[in-house]
């Protein structure tokens, strides 16, 4: 039941990301394009989205002490804007000027069946894993540093 | 060039945003991508599970709906080689940023996260940044 109910929320998110044009490279990269066949239909993506999480949120947070389901709410820890933070952002902005897939996006878009998607997303976990193996060896260098 | 959507875009938002509070209602998660789709790589974290159905899911209802027969406009107007320098380039970058559009874009903004409004506005502007070098300074090179 309960991962009933996850795999609908899973369902309803790759729905609204299908019909709101995100899972569309095509509009993505227009949606940045400014200076060319500029499309604004992205922002109201975020308008909507938004519009409904910032009142569901703080409804859930103010009316419940935990979720239905789980034990407790879990939510990032992190408070400092630092160098990680705005250089992973920037890196990621660059790769979604590129290729126009967020991996948001890019995940119900496999849905739609072209090879394209799953060209992009084989890439991001590529990405994905390099990341992980870089800072992961920066880990075990700072460690053994600290021993 | 590409149709301005309203409705379908504005429309398509409130599920998006619906499905981030019926996460966090039942599940008490954020509903961000880069953190889901982490989940079912290794190293796995306990949370594989119900990550692995989110996914399936999210792949699943595009699917369906395509089978109803509900048209989906997809186009892809970038090279191969575009798709997976872009693809890896996000990767590293929402693994180092924490995140992406669903888990800073919506989520953390939706609780006031100073964090993900940084990290929001900085993706924002390098997407900005990377599209008009591209088509108007490299003319579209790749």
């Amino acid at each position: 039941m309960r991962y009933l109910i996850v795999y609908l929320i899973g369902a309803l998110f790759g729905t609204g990301i299908a019909f709101s044009g995100m899972a569309n490279p095509a509009k993505v990269l227009n949606f940045f394009d400014v200076m060319g066949p500029f499309d604004l239909s992205l922002l109201l993506v975020m308008v909507g989205a938004l519009s409904v999480a910032i009142p569901g949120y703080a409804l859930i947070f103010r009316k419940r002490n935990k979720p239905v389901f789980t034990g407790e709410f879990v939510l990032p820890k992190a408070k400092l804007v630092d160098a990680k933070l705005v250089g992973g952002s920037a890196t990621f902005g660059i790769g979604w000027g590129i290729a126009g897939f967020c991996p948001g996006a890019a995940i119900p878009a496999l849905g739609l069946g072209h090879s394209s998607a799953f060209i992009f997303v084989a890439a991001l976990l590529v990405g994905i894993a390099i990341a992980r193996f870089a800072t992961r060896v920066e880990f075990f260098t700072a460690s053994r540093q600290a021993s | 060039m590409t149709q301005f959507t309203p409705i379908l875009s504005l429309g398509g938002g409130l599920l998006i945003g619906l499905a981030a509070v019926a996460l966090m209602y039942f599940w008490g998660r954020i509903a961000g991508m880069t953190a889901i789709i982490g989940g079912i790589l290794p190293p796995f974290d306990r949370d594989w599970a119900w990550k692995a159905t989110f996914l399936a899911g999210a792949i699943s209802a595009p699917v369906l709906l395509q089978a109803a027969g509900q048209q989906i406009e997809y186009d892809v107007p970038v090279s191969t080689a575009a798709l997976i320098i872009g693809g890896i380039v996000t990767g590293i970058g929402v693994t180092i940023g924490s995140g992406c559009t669903s888990g800073h874009g919506i989520c953390g903004i939706a609780r006031f996260s100073k964090r993900s409004i940084v990290a929001t506005a900085t993706f924002m502007v390098f997407g900005f940044v990377t599209v008009y070098l591209i088509r108007h300074v490299l003319g579209g090179a790749i």
